[in-house]
C-alpha cells in the first residue's frame, strides 16, 4: 500500500457557471458548480480544483458564496485558483472554505508574494499554477518550456523548469502544471513537461490539459510522473465517470483510493 | 446522539471552517463553538484542537492567547480531538523550525521526513507527503467504529510523529508514521478527518460520541 494517485476534477467557472473552452477559447457550458462538485464528491473524486476563470473584481462576491456552497457539501480537499492577488484574495478564500488556493500571474508580477503567503498561509495550501507552452529548443538540443500568461497568448521568456524550482524554493508546497498546447485539444497531457517539472522538484505536481481518455490519466502518472491527474470536460461531459477512471488506472498498475 | 457541544479551538493558525462544517454535517443537534475564549472551551462537553502551518507559530500563538496551558488542562478533563498540527503540538517536542517545545500532553517527537526520502523499492517520495494513505489500525477502538482497516484518509504534512506508545494507527511514506494515538481522553491524528470523505466524516462521529477513557484493546480482526 502506498500514497493514492490523485484524481482531481477540475470546474472552470465563469459568472456562476461550470465551462469549457479548447485552448481558453470557445466556452461550452456544463452547468452548476455546486452540483457538479457534489457528483464528483460522491463518486469518489480525490480532490476539486475550482479555476474562476475570469476572475473580474465584480464577480468575485459570486465567487466566494459558490466557493462557500460547495465547501458546505463537499468533504474533500478544495483549491481555489484564479484572481488570487492579494494576501487578502487567500484569507478570503480559506474563510470561504478553500484548502489550497493556486498563484499564477501574480507570481509572475511579483514572485515574493508566493514567499510571504507561504509565510503567512504554510506551504501546504500554496499552489504555484504554471501555464507553459513548448518553444524552440535550447542550444544544446534539449526541450524548452516557457511560462505564458493572458491565457496563453503573451509569452514571459521565463523558463518552465526553471521557475517551478523557484516556486518550489519560495514556499509553493504543490505545482499546478497546465500545458498550454494540450489544454481543451483531447490529445494528451504535455508528457516531456510534466516530467521535467515533476524530476525537477521535491512536491508533488498536478498534470493538466489536454485529457481525452483514460490512457492519458495513466500515461500522465507513469510517463509524466505526475503525482496527481486533473480533467475536466472528460468528467463533466459524462464520457467517463471518476469510479471508471480510478478502475483503469488500478487495472495499469497505478495505486488510486478505491 | 446526546445533544452536547463541541469547541474547536481557535488560535489564529488557518481555515476552521472545514473542521466546524464537517462536524455540522455529522453532529445531529451538535452545537460547535470555533472559538478562542477559555470560558467556552472549559464549558464544552468535547474539543477539537486542529492546526495547519509551521509548529513555531502555531506554539507562538497559543502562549500569545493563553491557551496552552488551557489545552493542557482541558486535555486530562475532556476528550479531546488532536488534528494535524493540532497533534504535533501535543507531543513533546518537534524537529520544526530548527526545533519547537511543544505541550508535552503526549510522549514522542516530531520528525522531519527528510530531503531524500524513499520508498522501499528505491522510487525518491515527494514531500510534503500530501494525499490519500491507508491508515493501519492498530487495535479497536471507538473512534474506528465502522470504518474499515486500511482505509484511506488524507495527509498533507512534512513532519511526522514518532512516538514510544500509545499509537492507535500507522501509515507508510518512506518511514513508519503514528497517524493515530490515543492516550485516556486524547485521540490525535495527523490526517484530515475533516476532508477525508466519509471515513473521515464516521470518524468525526465516532468523536461525538466518544466520552474519552481507555480503548479495548483488541486487534482488529
Amino acid at each position: 500500500m502506498a500514497l493514492a494517485k490523485r484524481i482531481i476534477p477540475c470546474l472552470d467557472v465563469d459568472k456562476g457557471r461550470v465551462v469549457k473552452g479548447v485552448n481558453f477559447v470557445g466556452i461550452r457550458d456544463a452547468g452548476d458548480p455546486v452540483e457538479i462538485a457534489k457528483r464528483y464528491n460522491d463518486q469518489g473524486a480525490d480532490e476539486i480544483t475550482f479555476l474562476d476563470i475570469t476572475a473580474t473584481h465584480e464577480g468575485r462576491a459570486t465567487t466566494v458564496q459558490t466557493v462557500e456552497q460547495i465547501a458546505a457539501e463537499v468533504f474533500i480537499p478544495l483549491t481555489v485558483g484564479g484572481g488570487i492577488r492579494e494576501i487578502s484574495d487567500i484569507r478570503t478564500m480559506l474563510n470561504a472554505g478553500a484548502d489550497k488556493v493556486g498563484i499564477n500571474s501574480a507570481a509572475i508580477h511579483n514572485p515574493d508574494f508566493v514567499r510571504e503567503a507561504a509565510e503567512r498561509f504554510g506551504s501546504q495550501c500554496i499552489v504555484i499554477a504554471i501555464d507553459a507552452k513548448q518553444v524552440p529548443n535550447n542550444p544544446d538540443g534539449s526541450p524548452r518550456w516557457e511560462i505564458f500568461t493572458h491565457g496563453g497568448r503573451k509569452p514571459t521568456g521565463i523558463d518552465a523548469v526553471a521557475w517551478a524550482r523557484k516556486m518550489v524554493s519560495y514556499g509553493a508546497g504543490e505545482v499546478l502544471l497546465t500545458s498550454m498546447d494540450g489544454d481543451g485539444t483531447k490529445a494528451g497531457y504535455d508528457l516531456a513537461l510534466t516530467r521535467a517539472i515533476s524530476e525537477a522538484v521535491a512536491v508533488p505536481v498536478i498534470a493538466s490539459g489536454g485529457v481525452g481518455n483514460l490512457d492519458h490519466l495513466v500515461d500522465g502518472v507513469i510517463e509524466g510522473k505526475a503525482d496527481a491527474v486533473l480533467a475536466a470536460s472528460i468528467f463533466h461531459f459524462a464520457e467517463y465517470t471518476v469510479p471508471e477512471a480510478k478502475a483503469y488506472m488500478a487495472s495499469k498498475g497505478i495505486e488510486v483510493r478505491l | 446522539m446526546t445533544k452536547s457541544t463541541v469547541a474547536v479551538i481557535d488560535y489564529g493558525m488557518g481555515n476552521l471552517h472545514s473542521v466546524a462544517s464537517a462536524l455540522h454535517k455529522v453532529g445531529d443537534g451538535v452545537t460547535v463553538q470555533v472559538t478562542d475564549d477559555p470560558d467556552t472551551i472549559l464549558a464544552a462537553d468535547r474539543v477539537i484542537f486542529p492546526g495547519v502551518g509551521a509548529i513555531r507559530d502555531c506554539m507562538a500563538e497559543l502562549k500569545a492567547r493563553g491557551l496552552d496551558e488551557l489545552v493542557q488542562e482541558v486535555s486530562a478533563t475532556k476528550p479531546m480531538l488532536g488534528i494535524c498540527v493540532g497533534m504535533q503540538a501535543l507531543m513533546e517536542s518537534s524537529e520544526e523550525n530548527g526545533g519547537v517545545a511543544c505541550l508535552d500532553v503526549l510522549p514522542g517527537q516530531v520528525k522531519f521526513f527528510g530531503a531524500d526520502l524513499r520508498d522501499g523499492g528505491g522510487e525518491r517520495l515527494k514531500v510534503p507527503h500530501m494525499g490519500w494513505n491507508t491508515v493501519k489500525q492498530s487495535y479497536e477502538h471507538p473512534l474506528w467504529e465502522g470504518i474499515a482497516d486500511n482505509s484511506r484518509f488524507y495527509f498533507v504534512h512534512s513532519y511526522y510523529i514518532d512516538a514510544p506508545e500509545f499509537v492507535a494507527a500507522t501509515a507508510e511514506y518512506g518511514v513508519e508514521i503514528h497517524a493515530a494515538l490515543h492516550c485516556e481522553n486524547v485521540f490525535a491524528v495527523q490526517f484530515h478527518p475533516e476532508k477525508s470523505g466519509d471515513a473521515g466524516l464516521r470518524l468525526l462521529s465516532n468523536f461525538l460520541r466518544w466520552d474519552g477513557g481507555q480503548a479495548v484493546f483488541r486487534p482488529v480482526s
